[in-house]
């Protein structure tokens, strides 16, 4: 395809799984992963229904540790890690001096002074050399390891996932409420697993050490498998966190967008002394925004797509950031950012669609949430 | 799947079958594949005129979209419009369901296009 010799690909502990069960690779952020293996559509179907089974070992793990690694943390990331116990985890997002993001990430508080960040696979090195920069700007001796090479990820999600991976653990999976998690053995090996997910349903995330990565997969497809488990690639993936009106980082928000733009501003600790990019968060948040992110439904019959031009009244306000044709709610829905003014429901939009104007409608995010078992 | 014997195949993995001087056109089980799911197809006109090898429509999947493109040249003189309401039969009948009928400026063009095998050979490259 194309021409340049680009990297060789990085492969996952799980890659010779994928391909034994006939995925199609593609690459992804440098890594070579499944995209899908029956296809999206039934995917995310299962997810939603049943349960699917990712490999998400691509994402990047760093520790941080020591004394003052609250500190550390506190300074590189908008969110409050102080009102975190250990067992918890928050959403978060590492920021520029600007407010805007460097990634997003979870925060994991593993023990008193020790946190691990999970941060997007193609932005590690990045990553890595700038929190490493900027924990030591706050705190010099304190230690940030990159642990993303020891670490398998593994999401076990849908309604099923928590029955399905109960077989396999002594963990009391119940007792693991939304976004903490708890050490223990999953299929024999010794692991973490986090009630967390990028797909809008419950569901789990299983961090083990790399070398035991396919002896868990394997346990959790066959203890799955009865249950209406499939396998699901990086294409599921996508329409269920836009489905759930989860952010893209690379796509929805990235150095030039900030916390607040993103209408994240539930991640922010306003009453944190300090972090990259308070002050400019706090002048938005009095002034307000230029731009914001807005959910969108279309109305006439196409698919908006990364990048397509948002237009009112003849005139272009903004950008498509994602867009997709759901399969689950059966839309075509997409994420754009646009003036303040345009991102109330029912606001009526034109998306350029290779040429062609197709009506939209502002929605209420998220497009699609889960009814509550509990 | 082994491809039809009676249809005529692009380099671009459409396929065209020749019913006298009319051909209808469709993509092939390989670009079904490399697709994946179909979520929508749009397709020109009823009297748009087709120049072969020049986009007519454009093929969506959930995670991707693709141009099609015209076989042959000529005037389009059915649409099949089953396809707004069913883009999954793409995936699942791919030989069997049609986008556009074509009437040929030149019925000669078809011949140049490949033959199963030939197209298989294409594939296997």
């Amino acid at each position: 395809m194309t021409d340049a010799a680009p990297a060789p690909l990085k492969q996952t502990p799980l890659h010779a799984a994928h391909v034994a069960l006939g995925a199609r690779m593609v690459p992804f952020g440098g890594w070579d992963m499944p995209v899908e293996y029956s296809g999206i559509t039934a995917e995310h179907m299962a997810v939603r229904t049943a349960a699917g089974l990712f490999d998400v070992s691509h994402m990047g793990e760093v520790e941080i540790a020591g004394q003052g690694a609250l500190e550390a943390v506190q300074h590189i990331t908008s969110n409050d890690a102080s009102k975190l116990q250990v067992g918890q985890i928050q959403y978060s997002a590492l920021t520029t001096p600007d407010g805007t993001f460097v990634d997003d990430l979870l925060v994991y508080r593993f023990g008193p002074s020790h946190y691990l960040l999970v941060i997007n696979a193609g932005t590690i090195d990045k990553d890595v050399d700038w929190i490493t920069a900027r924990a030591k700007e706050a705190v010099p001796d304190v230690a940030v390891v990159n642990s993303s090479d020891r670490y398998a990820l593994i999401a076990i999600q849908g309604p099923r996932a928590e029955e399905i991976l109960q077989t396999l653990t002594a963990i009391d999976l119940p007792a693991i409420k939304y976004y903490w998690f708890a050490h223990g053995e999953v299929a024999g090996v010794r692991g973490t697993v986090s009630r967390t997910g990028y797909t809008g349903e419950d569901g789990f995330e299983v961090m083990v050490p790399a070398a035991m990565a396919t002896r868990v997969w394997d346990a959790l497809l066959a203890a799955g498998t009865p249950l209406g488990l499939i396998p699901a690639g990086l294409g599921a993936r996508d329409t269920l966190r836009l489905e759930a009106s989860m952010r893209l980082f690379g796509n929805d928000m990235d150095e030039t967008s900030t916390v607040l733009e993103a209408d994240l501003g539930w991640i922010v600790g306003w009453k944190k002394d300090a972090f990259l990019g308070r002050e400019v968060l706090h002048g938005q948040k009095a002034a307000g925004v230029l731009k914001t992110l807005a959910g969108f439904e279309m109305v006439d019959r196409a698919i908006a797509r990364h990048g397509h031009g948002v237009f009112h009244d003849g005139q272009q306000v903004g950008v498509v950031t994602s867009g997709t044709q759901t399969p689950f709610l059966k839309k075509a829905i997409g994420m754009a950012y646009v003036p303040p003014t345009l991102a109330a429901p029912g606001t009526e939009l034109e998306i350029d669609i290779r040429g062609r104007r197709a009506k939209a409608v502002v929605v209420p995010m998220p497009f699609y949430k889960r009814e509550k078992k509990r | 799947m082994s491809y039809p014997t009676d249809l005529k195949y692009t380099k671009e993995h459409e396929w065209i079958r020749l019913e006298g001087d009319t051909g209808v056109v469709g993509i092939t089980d390989f670009a079904q594949q490399q697709l994946g799911d179909v979520v929508y197809v749009e397709l020109p006109d009823v009297g748009a005129t087709l120049t072969a090898g020049q986009v007519f429509g454009t093929i969506e999947s959930v995670k991707a979209v693709s141009e099609l493109f015209a076989p042959v040249s000529g005037e389009v003189v059915e649409v099949n419009t089953s396809l707004k309401d069913r883009p999954e039969n793409v995936n699942s009948k791919p030989h069997e369901t049609w986008m556009v009928k074509v009437k040929l400026a030149s019925p000669g063009d078809a011949g140049a296009l490949m033959d199963a095998a030939g197209y298989e050979a294409l594939l296997a490259k």
